[in-house]
C-alpha cells in the first residue's frame, strides 16, 4: 500500500498488505483479544453496576420499609385511636356489676377485708333466676371468706363460686365469666407473687386439694388477695351447704339511677337483701385500653423488626452475591489475560515462521532491526487496539441488555456515569494493546534476530 | 576498485563438525566487470556472495566496497549501505507474496531513508524494461517463473547499485527466460555496474567476462 502522497510503500503499508494477505488469522487473533476484551470488560462492568443497583436497590428497600412502618405507626395510632374508642364505648354498654347480699352485711368488713358476716339461702339464687328481672344479666352465686391457708401460712379471701345461672325468663347468653371447675383453683396476683405459685401446680388449702389452673392479673384490690374454687367445694370446706354470701350480678343495664332501679327490683324479688356495685368500671375499661394499646404496640414492634430484618437479609444475600462475584473476577480476569497472551503468542510465532525468508529477503534490502521490529509489533498493536475496540463495544451491548432485562426502567446513562464505565471502556483497549504487543514481543525479537544470511542460503 | 574481497576465511561450526567454507578468498571486481563464479554444491558460492553482499561477515579477512569497509559499520548502517550500493537477485526470488509486482519491485526503497527513496517513475520505466508493466497489479503467484526473475532483477536495480549479486540467477528458468536474464546482467555491467554471479550453469557463465571457481572454499582462477 504506497503513501497517499507520494505514492511510496511505507513500512504500514507493508503491515496492512499482510494483514490482506493473512486475513484469516490476523481476524482469529483480533477475535481471541475481543473475546478478552470482552469478558474483562463485562465482568468488570457488570460487577461494578451490580454494586450501584445493590446500594440503590437497599436504597428503595430501606425507604420503603421506612414508609412501610411510618404507614403501620399511622394505621396503629388510628386502628389504637378506634380501638380505644370502641372499648370505652363498650364498656359503657356493659353496663356495670353489682353484689346481692343479706341486709346485716357489714360493708365496712367488707371492704377492709373482703369477709362477709352473714349468709343467705343458695335459694335466693335460683329464685333471682326464676324470676322476671329485667336489670340484671348475669347471676353468680358466691361464698365469701377470709380465712388462714394454714398449709401455707397466709391470710386469703376464698371465694366460692359456680357457673351462671341461668335467667329462665331470658335466651341463654354467653357466660360472662367462665365457672372454676371442681378440684381447680384461680389465684390472685398478690397470692401467686407471696407463694411464689405457678399454673398446673398442685396445692392444698385447708386439706382439700386443688390444681392451679389461672393466676388474675393485678387488680389493685382485695381480688389479688383472693382465689377462687368450686362453690360446691368451697361451702363444704367452710361449712356452709346451702349457704352463700352473696349473689354477683354482672352486666347489670338501666338507664338514669341504675343502682336505685335495680335495688328496687331485687327488693321485690329478695327482701331482706342488699344491693351494691362491685368492681370499678374504670379499672375494667383502663384493662382493655391497655391491653389493646400493648397489642397495637407489639405489633408496630413486630413490624419494624421483620422490615429490618429483611433488608438486612436483602444486605447480606447482596453483599454475599457480590463477593462471589469478586471472587469470580479475581480469577477470570488473570486467567483470560494469561490465555490470551499464550493465543496471540501461538499466532505471532506462527506468523513469524510464515515470514522467515520474507524477513530474510526484508534484511538484505537493507531493512534494519527497528523496522522489522515494527513490522512485527505494528501488526500486534493493531490486532490490540481493533480487538479491545471489538471487545468493549460488544460488552457495552452486552452490558445493555442484561440491564435492561433486569431493570427496563433504568436509565443506562445514569448507570453508566455511577459505575464509572468510560474509564473501563478506555483502559481496556490500552491493555489489549499491551498485551498483544507483550505476548508478539517474543516473535518479534526472534525475527529481529533472525540471520538474513541463514534464511537465504537455507533456502 | 568496487568490489575488494582479501584473504577471506569463513567457517561453519557445529557440535560435531567444521566445515570451511571459504579459504583465503581474495577478489577484485572494478566497475564494468561481469565476473561469474563456479562450482558444485556445497563449494561455498553462496557464502561468498552472501559475504560480498556484507550478509555474513567472514572470520577473517576484508571486504572493501567502493573504498569502504562495511563490515566495520554498525549494522543499521550497514543495512542502509547495503540498501543503496547492492542488488542482490536470487534463485528462489523472495518476491513477497502479497505485495504486487509494483510494490515489489518498490520494496527495494524501504530500506533508504524516505528523501532517497525512488519514483514511482523509476519503478515504471524498469517494469517497461523488464516486459511487466502490464503486469505491474499481479501479485507473484499470478507471475510465470521468468517473469518472477525479471521482477527480481528489477527490484535489484532500483537504488541504482553499484554492485549487482546474483546467486543463481537463471537456476530456475528456461533457456529462453535464462537469456533475458543474462542479457540483463550483461547490460547492467556495461553500463558501469559490477556482477558477481554464482553458477554451476556452464552456459550462464559464458555470459560473464570473467570466470572463477570454488572448490571447498577455495577460489582460483
Amino acid at each position: 500500500m504506497p503513501n497517499a502522497e507520494t505514492g511510496q510503500l511505507t513500512l504500514m503499508g507493508l503491515v496492512i498488505r499482510e494483514i490482506q494477505f493473512r486475513k484469516w488469522s490476523f481476524l482469529l487473533a483480533t477475535f481471541a483479544v475481543a473475546v478478552a476484551a470482552a469478558m474483562i470488560f463485562g465482568s468488570e462492568a457488570l460487577l461494578r453496576v451490580d454494586q450501584r443497583m445493590t446500594e440503590r436497590l437497599l436504597q428503595q428497600k430501606q425507604e420503603e420499609t421506612e414508609q412501610s412502618i411510618h404507614d403501620h405507626e399511622e394505621l396503629v395510632a388510628t386502628a389504637g385511636a378506634k380501638l380505644q374508642d370502641t372499648v370505652r364505648k363498650q364498656m359503657l354498654t356493659l353496663g356495670f356489676n353489682i353484689l346481692i347480699l343479706p341486709m346485716d352485711v357489714d360493708l365496712s368488713k367488707l371492704h377492709l377485708d373482703g369477709s362477709i358476716t352473714s349468709t343467705m339461702p343458695y335459694s335466693y339464687a335460683e329464685k333471682l333466676s326464676n324470676s322476671n328481672i329485667v336489670t340484671v344479666n348475669h347471676l353468680l352465686p358466691s361464698v365469701t371468706k377470709r380465712v388462714r391457708w394454714t398449709e401455707r401460712e397466709l391470710d386469703v379471701v376464698v371465694n366460692g363460686t359456680r357457673g351462671e345461672i341461668p335467667i329462665m325468663h331470658r335466651a341463654l347468653k354467653q357466660p360472662m365469666l367462665d365457672a372454676v371447675a371442681p378440684g381447680q383453683m384461680v389465684i390472685g396476683a398478690t397470692i401467686q407473687q407471696k407463694l411464689k405459685l405457678e399454673l398446673s401446680q398442685k396445692v392444698t388449702l385447708l386439706g382439700h386439694e386443688f390444681t392451679i389452673s389461672k393466676i388474675q392479673p393485678e387488680r389493685g384490690s382485695i381480688d389479688d388477695m383472693s382465689l377462687w374454687i368450686d362453690l360446691a367445694a368451697a361451702q363444704e370446706m367452710l361449712g356452709m351447704q346451702n349457704l352463700i354470701h352473696a349473689i354477683l350480678a354482672l352486666e347489670c343495664e338501666c338507664s338514669g339511677d341504675r343502682i336505685s332501679e335495680i335495688r328496687r327490683e331485687i327488693a321485690e324479688i329478695l327482701p331482706g337483701t342488699q344491693v351494691i356495685e362491685r368492681y370499678s368500671q374504670a379499672v375494667t375499661r383502663a384493662e382493655a385500653r391497655t391491653e389493646s394499646k400493648r397489642a397495637a404496640e407489639e405489633a408496630l414492634a413486630m413490624a419494624k423488626t421483620d422490615g429490618q430484618a429483611t433488608l438486612e437479609r436483602h444486605r447480606e444475600q447482596r453483599t454475599a452475591l457480590l463477593q462471589q462475584q469478586k471472587a469470580l473476577n479475581s480469577v477470570l480476569g488473570p486467567t483470560v489475560i494469561v490465555s490470551t497472551c499464550c493465543i496471540l503468542a501461538a499466532f505471532a510465532f506462527h506468523n513469524f515462521r510464515q515470514r522467515k525468508s520474507e524477513i530474510g529477503l526484508m534484511r538484505a534490502l537493507g531493512l534494519g532491526s527497528a523496522s522489522i521490529l515494527g513490522a512485527f509489533l505494528g501488526k500486534a498493536m493493531l490486532i490490540g487496539a481493533l480487538g479491545g475496540f471489538i471487545g468493549v463495544a460488544s460488552g457495552v451491548a452486552i452490558l445493555v441488555a442484561k440491564i435492561l432485562r433486569m431493570q427496563p426502567s433504568v436509565s443506562l446513562i445514569d448507570i453508566w456515569t455511577s459505575a464509572s464505565l468510560t474509564a473501563t471502556a478506555v483502559w481496556i483497549p490500552i491493555l489489549m494493546i499491551l498485551l498483544t504487543v507483550v505476548a508478539s514481543w517474543l516473535a518479534a525479537f526472534q525475527a529481529v534476530r533472525q540471520d538474513a544470511a541463514i534464511v537465504l542460503q537455507g533456502e | 576498485m568496487l568490489l575488494s574481497l582479501e584473504g577471506l576465511n569463513k567457517v561453519y561450526s557445529t557440535s560435531s563438525t567444521k566445515v570451511q567454507a571459504l579459504c583465503d578468498v581474495s577478489l577484485r571486481l572494478n566497475e564494468g566487470d561481469f565476473v561469474a563464479i563456479q562450482g558444485p554444491s556445497g563449494s561455498g558460492k553462496s557464502t561468498l556472495l552472501l559475504t560480498a553482499g556484507t550478509m555474513l561477515a567472514p572470520d577473517s579477512g576484508k571486504v572493501s566496497i567502493l573504498d569502504e569497509t562495511p563490515y566495520e559499520m554498525p549494522a543499521n548502517r550497514r543495512a542502509a549501505f547495503r540498501a543503496k550500493h547492492i542488488g542482490f537477485v536470487f534463485q528462489q526470488f523472495y518476491l513477497v507474496p502479497y505485495l504486487n509486482v509494483f510494490e515489489n519491485v518498490q520494496a527495494a526503497s524501504l530500506g533508504l531513508p524516505a528523501s532517497k527513496r525512488m519514483t514511482n517513475s523509476k519503478v515504471e520505466q524498469l517494469l517497461e524494461q523488464f516486459g511487466l508493466a502490464s503486469r505491474s497489479r499481479h501479485t507473484p503467484s499470478q507471475l510465470s517463473v521468468g517473469e518472477r526473475q525479471r521482477c527480481c532483477i528489477a527490484r535489484a536495480l532500483l537504488n541504482d547499485p553499484k554492485l549487482l549479486l546474483a546467486d543463481e540467477p537463471s537456476g530456475s528458468l528456461d533457456e529462453f527466460n535464462a537469456q533475458i536474464v543474462m542479457q540483463e546482467l550483461r547490460r547492467f555491467s556495461q553500463s558501469g555496474g559490477a556482477v558477481l554471479l554464482v553458477t554451476h550453469d556452464s552456459r550462464a557463465a559464458q555470459s560473464a567476462d570473467r570466470v572463477v571457481h570454488v572448490q571447498n572454499g577455495v577460489l582460483s582462477c
